[in-house]
């Protein structure tokens, strides 16, 4: 397939991928706030530094209050990520390669679009409850999903969109393990108090882990909850899970089953490997910020490997 | 819920496609009128409504040159159909078929024999000024030397009921997908009507395309591309449509390469060979190397690869040498010479600035005619007469002192006109029509058309880019 088409819908499937992380955590935060005690602040700033764009956000706007932060993630089209951007990123896209998708994946997009266009121009974010308008966001993109997968035959330009989808996904993971690690707690007595486990509880929320969660380890525990979300095998959000589906999408990409013929499948299996070969013992011994700081590091170098081996117009010329 | 009629629809002695004497509703048109008038107005208004919610849910959307990126718009469709009776659409396949003929032979002797200017049927300087002529096409033969192979003749009829090819488009007529989608959507709108009315199907078009394309290569099964400027080109939508009816690659100029005379695109597999190039890119953004040096569109090699006939572009580059304006003028004679034919569809009479006798006429009668660039196209470039100011008419006429080969006349023809939906009422609008003919071993002509509408009363300029918007069009079968 061509390599431009290739990236399209890579970017494509990250891009709803994002925007419908974004609107299951604003939907989580929205949900956290009303269940704080009373002497306890709401919390919107931990938000943004999840998402990454911390710097952006003050240089736009001076403190993180609730409408603002809502703003920002997800309506501002001066935030490259927020939902309204990954939607526009997401459409433009799949317009670039219309010819690829199917029309059901085309009108699933498209409605998705004037979806956020018309909650943009009607200022959703004044409203004093949003939260039904991002679950209408979170379904549309499930239902992208599902649609994606149910129409689209599986040759390279599905698993591309795969690769895209997961990689997205491992990194938002990842990121919000470690949002804990900046929500501030009232005092160190704190930890592991009630309102410790309700963050604890919110933060498997945003990542549609806690039913899935409950039935494997029953109670909440920080140390439980990090190790399903880094190195479970079967839940589906997981970053260990997410690495391992890409890499299957890689190989069958390139044909070849194990080890690695190129820079994308060498990048991406050490990393999968080095999830696969640790506990999560070893990963707080490090410091689970230190090790997601790293881990996400490696990330990008995967990105970077894939762009570089399928992507890059000019190198593929040059090496043929 | 009112009922619909047409007491009050005015005619204003124009040709109305659905009414004549006396507002007596034309046999073609019995069944149509009978089921709007049993539907009543709340129904038909609902009907035009979900049709714009269909159109922007497919993304069938155009950008606008002058707009900002991002600012995309619906070309409004009209549910009321424009219907061709049988008889009137077999005068039409015969006269565009042989027109297309006499065109793309008359484009291979130009680049060739140049028999015709030899003979002294077309002055030469007017061929070789022709900003669309392309000297770097000489002696080239495409395969089965065709070039012309996709065409959208723009048709009109005038106020005497006849038929006129108002302009020939040999370059890359758009529109297509508009007859094809505007069919879906009336599908879903008159399903009944398609039932009791025989309605030709246009659907098999993309199929037809394809086999058109594939004709013309010795690979087979030949790797087909459409090639677009990108996303932002007007047509973009229509190119996606097209590519993906046929199953064919859509590429940018960025995704070829050419090496060693032979193109390629760039793949998540290495290069890989393209045989057959539809290309919806002009002529002089082709490429850089060839043509317009800065045109970040194009693909640098592409026109020697296609020179040594290692690839088949779509149309032949250079076949904008007969729909200049001024050319168009001698249509009827090229007929004539290459065929011993006289033209089934005639001209618009026009005048030539570039003769000095036509040339009194036009500046002493600009205000009662239609002024036009000869390599303009899509409405620009032109003025109408009787509607312009004084100012632009003296514009104009200092134009044509400046440049009189670059501008042709023609007198105002009232076209015809068609019912069409304005804000709870019925009147009649002006259209024309385009219907799309397919050259690849024969001339083959889908029987429907896109049919253009001046959607402002009175506006005779049914271009998209001015405000105008389409109808289906239902060719019958009566056989």
């Amino acid at each position: 397939m061509l390599s431009r088409v290739a990236d399209s819908i890579y970017w494509m499937n990250r891009y709803i991928e994002r925007a419908e992380n974004y609107a299951r955590f604003m939907d989580v935060n929205f949900n956290l706030s009303l269940e704080l005690p009373p002497h306890v602040n709401e919390q919107w700033k931990p938000l943004i530094l999840t998402t990454g764009d911390g710097e952006l956000f003050e240089s736009l706007y001076e403190n993180a209050e609730k409408k603002k932060v809502i703003y920002f993630l997800g309506f501002d089209d001066q935030n490259p990520n927020s939902i309204y951007s990954s939607i526009v990123n997401a459409r433009s896209n799949a317009r670039h390669i219309r010819p690829e998708i199917t029309k059901e994946v085309w009108e699933q997009i498209n409605k998705l679009y004037y979806f956020v266009k018309d909650g943009r121009e009607k200022k959703v974010w004044q409203k004093k409850d949003p939260r039904a308008y991002f679950t209408e966001i979170k379904t549309g993109c499930q239902l992208l999903y599902g649609i994606f997968d149910a129409t689209i035959s599986r040759t390279d330009g599905w698993h591309f969109g795969k690769i895209g989808q997961l990689i997205e996904r491992a990194d938002k993971t990842s990121r919000v393990l470690d949002v804990k690690y900046h929500i501030l707690l009232p005092n160190t007595e704190a930890v592991g108090s009630p309102i410790d486990l309700v963050q604890w509880a919110a933060l498997l929320k945003s990542v549609s882990a806690i039913d899935m969660y409950r039935k494997q380890y029953g109670k909440l525990s920080p140390s439980d909850i990090s190790e399903f979300l880094m190195l479970n095998k079967a839940f589906p959000r997981s970053v260990l899970s997410c690495l391992m589906h890409a890499e299957q999408s890689l190989h069958t990409i390139t044909g070849s089953p194990e080890g690695y013929t190129n820079l994308a499948e060498k990048k991406l299996g050490l990393l999968k490997s080095q999830l696969e070969y640790t506990d999560i013992y070893e990963i707080f011994k490090i410091g689970l910020h230190e090790y997601l700081d790293d881990f996400q590091i490696k990330l990008n170098d995967v990105s970077t490997a894939i762009f570089e081996t399928f992507f890059s117009i000019e190198n593929i010329i040059n090496n043929s | 819920m009112s009922k619909i009629n047409f007491d009050s629809y005015e005619q204003n002695g124009f040709f109305d496609e659905m009414f004549g004497a006396n507002n007596g509703i034309k046999k073609h048109y019995k069944l149509f009128s009978e089921r709007l008038q049993k539907m009543g107005w709340r129904k038909l208004n609902f009907l035009q409504h979900s049709t714009d919610r269909a159109q922007l849910s497919t993304g069938m959307t155009f950008n606008v040159y002058s707009d900002n990126q991002g600012i995309e718009r619906i070309l409004h469709l009209d549910i009321i159909p424009r219907i061709i009776p049988t008889k009137d659409w077999e005068i039409l396949e015969r006269g565009l078929k042989q027109r297309i003929e006499a065109l793309n032979l008359f484009i291979h002797d130009i680049y060739n024999e140049q028999k015709i200017l030899k003979d002294k049927i077309i002055p030469a300087e007017l061929v070789f000024s022709s900003t669309t002529y392309l000297p770097q096409c000489k002696g080239l033969k495409p395969p089965n030397k065709v070039w012309c192979h996709i065409t959208g003749t723009d048709i009109i009829r005038g106020e005497d009921g006849n038929f006129y090819v108002l302009e020939d488009n040999l370059r890359c007529p758009s529109g297509v997908s508009y007859m094809l989608e505007n069919r879906e959507i009336l599908k879903r709108t008159f399903p009944e009507l398609f039932e009791k009315l025989r309605v030709n199907p246009v659907s098999n078009y993309t199929h037809h395309l394809r086999d058109m394309l594939e004709s013309l290569s010795p690979v087979t099964p030949a790797t087909i591309a459409v090639l677009t400027p990108g996303i932002y080109n007007s047509a973009y939508f229509e190119h996606a449509y097209l590519a993906q009816q046929m199953g064919a690659e859509l590429v940018e100029g960025r995704d070829l390469v050419v090496k060693n005379d032979l193109v390629y695109m760039v793949t998540t597999k290495g290069l890989q060979r393209v045989d057959v190039i539809y290309r919806r890119v002009d002529d002089s953004y082709l490429d850089p190397t060839t043509f317009k040096k800065d045109s970040l569109l194009g693909t640098p090699g592409l026109f020697k690869a296609y020179q040594q006939g290692n690839v088949v572009l779509v149309n032949a580059p250079g076949t904008g040498v007969a729909d200049d304006k001024a050319i168009y003028a001698y249509v009827p004679r090229i007929i004539k010479y290459y065929l011993n034919e006289e033209a089934i569809i005639p001209n618009v009479k026009t005048y030539l600035c570039d003769e000095p006798e036509d040339f009194n006429y036009v500046i002493n009668n600009i205000p009662n005619l239609v002024i036009k660039q000869t390599d303009a196209s899509g409405g620009y470039g032109m003025l109408i007469g009787p509607k312009s100011t004084k100012k632009e008419q003296e514009e104009f006429a200092e134009k044509i002192k400046k440049n009189p080969r670059n501008y042709i006349a023609q007198p105002v023809i009232n076209l015809s006109r068609v019912p069409t939906l304005n804000e709870g009422t019925i009147e009649g609008r002006h259209v024309d029509l385009r219907p799309y003919v397919l050259y690849g071993k024969e001339i083959k002509i889908i029987p429907g058309a896109l049919t253009r509408v001046a959607l402002k009363k009175d506006s005779l300029i049914v271009n998209s880019s001015q405000g105008g918007g389409s109808k289906d069009t239902w060719v019958l079968d009566n056989q």
